[in-house]
């Protein structure tokens, strides 16, 4: 390997380390990013001519600390020489002394839970926490989101600056805000990922690898928080879906229904990785989705699936989050655990709802529910407007060839 | 995201029997576990016991036969495993290059790194 790429290796793994223990002695994360990057600058432009050092990350770590300290200290100087003349800074903390692991563990907390702070607008922390916690480059995270790559460098400077500008200061929170800043941390996670999951059916494979990427995020966050259920329950949930990830489509990219799926091309360690996390969580929302995913992994038959285990734990969810998409999911389940007449009463029910208006599942569930009752024409009708609905040309396929086979 | 095995080859008839793992190995190792483990990188880990307690099952010319270990016909066997997610080989190399570092310099350990198909 080149020095260039042990530098550059290096720094990758590194990098959201020294950005979070930089940001904790600067306490900004736009300018522990570009101190990061000096850093980098610092090892490419010594590393080939001095060699690689034994230990690259501790040098990269130490470089950039340097720098931060030294910035500090200029801003105090600064400051009190402003103040000299009269005119005051605000204060600056003294800058740390070298972290031990521990302070490693809750610098790069600090780092996710500022990189999703709800000042921020959902896009931002998404952007913001992919490339200070997951390493990504602007470049990266734009072909994933299908954005213009200005488009998502601008919305990381913006970000920054939000942060600076509201005074974000940087710290985990504890007390009353620390759940509903943990929930905004673990969204940002599942959202990364079902960008991934809901683009696994194509040819690109940049956005499937979101899944990979928040899939390192939720591992990396119940490393550092193995405390949190809902932490463990995220990842619990995560590994499951990902573990259906080579089944969910055919040979032609054509998406592939649960039911069908051959469940022999499922991610083994993935499920039992699920399985793991799954001791470790709790009854939180994500905790039951994970429970309901590792149903599902359970069974090694479509046939084999605990419907009746799945309807209530929808029944839960539905408790904790009410959300038509969920009941909806819960009008499934309960429908193959109990048949469709029990179920058609619950979807009949969100036929008013406005969320649902132009959500193609409700159709193509309502569709499904009436095929199985023997009630034909008003399924094949059902099955056209679910394939008029949906933006996926496969899925309309799909849904256009149940139509015709009703 | 690429994974990978890492197959940790060790020379059994050269380490003296009940090796004693010197005390601040042991705290390197797991200093280096834990790291790696938050990393996300760290799928899956474990040692193996001795090839004296394996076996060999062998589908040859349509018949099955079985040797007991200790394999000593191979100078190098496996000794651990570890499976790796990472974002390409050299960030996967680099943090094997980090495990074997943290091993006492007497001691002969090799890796080696092999990408999972399809994983």
């Amino acid at each position: 390997m080149s020095a260039t790429q042990a530098v550059e290796t290096v720094f990758r793994i590194e990098s959201a380390r020294i950005i979070a223990a930089v940001a904790r002695i600067v306490r900004d994360v736009g300018i522990a990013e570009e101190i990061a990057q000096d850093a980098l600058v610092a090892a490419l432009e010594q590393w080939p001519e001095s060699g690689v050092p034994d230990k690259p990350g501790a040098w990269l770590m130490a470089t950039a600390k340097h720098r931060a300290i030294d910035l500090v200290r200029r801003k105090e100087t600064y400051a009190r020489k402003l103040a000299e003349v009269g005119r005051t800074l605000e204060d600056v903390p003294p800058p740390a002394e070298p972290a031990a692991p521990d302070d490693i563990d809750d610098d790069l907390l600090r780092l996710i839970f500022t990189a999703c702070h709800p000042v921020l607008a959902t896009e931002a922390r998404i952007a913001l926490t992919l490339r200070l916690m997951g390493g990504l480059t602007t470049q990266e995270i734009a072909r994933a989101f299908l954005a213009p790559e200005p488009t998502v460098a601008q919305r990381i400077v913006r970000a920054k600056r939000a942060l600076a500008k509201a005074g974000v200061p940087f710290e985990v929170p504890y007390g009353a805000d620390r759940e509903q800043r943990l929930s905004s941390v673990l969204e940002v996670i599942y959202l990364i990922f079902n960008e991934g999951y809901s683009a696994t059916a194509g040819d690109d494979l940049v956005r499937p690898a979101l899944c990979e990427d928040a899939l390192r995020l939720a591992r990396v966050l119940a490393a550092l928080m193995p405390k949190e259920p809902e932490v463990h329950g995220l990842a619990a949930l995560l590994e499951f879906q990902a573990s259906r990830i080579p089944a969910r489509t055919g040979p032609d990219g054509e998406p592939v229904l649960l039911a069908d799926q051959n469940r022999s091309r499922w991610n083994r360690m993935l499920i039992h990785r699920g399985a793991l996390a799954m001791r470790d969580a709790g009854s939180g929302p994500y905790s039951v989705q994970a429970a309901i995913a590792g149903c599902h992994a359970e069974a090694v038959r479509y046939e084999d699936t605990d419907w009746v285990t799945i309807a209530t734990l929808y029944g839960r969810l539905v408790e904790l989050v009410p959300s038509p998409v969920v009941e909806l999911n819960r009008a499934v389940a309960v429908s193959m655990a109990e048949g469709p007449q029990a179920a058609l009463p619950l979807v009949d029910a969100l036929a008013g709802e406005p969320a649902l208006r132009t959500y193609h599942l409700l159709p193509s569930v309502r569709g499904d529910l009436l095929e199985r009752l023997g009630r034909r024409e008003e399924a094949r009708a059902e099955f056209e407007r679910a394939a008029s609905l949906t933006h996926n040309a496969r899925e309309r396929d799909l849904l256009l060839g149940r139509a015709a086979r009703v | 995201m690429p994974r990978f095995l890492s197959l940790i080859r060790i020379d059994e008839q050269a380490l003296p029997a009940n090796t004693e793992f010197p005390p601040e190995f042991g705290e390197r190792m797991g200093a280096l576990m834990e790291e790696i483990t938050k990393a996300g990188v760290m799928l899956d880990t474990a040692g193996l016991l001795p090839t004296s307690e394996g076996t060999r099952v062998t589908w040859s010319g349509g018949k099955l036969s079985y040797t007991d270990g200790p394999f000593t016909e191979t100078k190098e066997v496996v000794g651990g495993y570890a499976l790796l997610q990472a974002k390409d080989k050299a960030e996967a190399l680099e943090w094997t290059k980090r495990f074997l570092e943290i091993h006492p310099e007497e001691w002969t350990v090799g890796a080696e790194l092999r990408q999972i198909d399809g994983g």
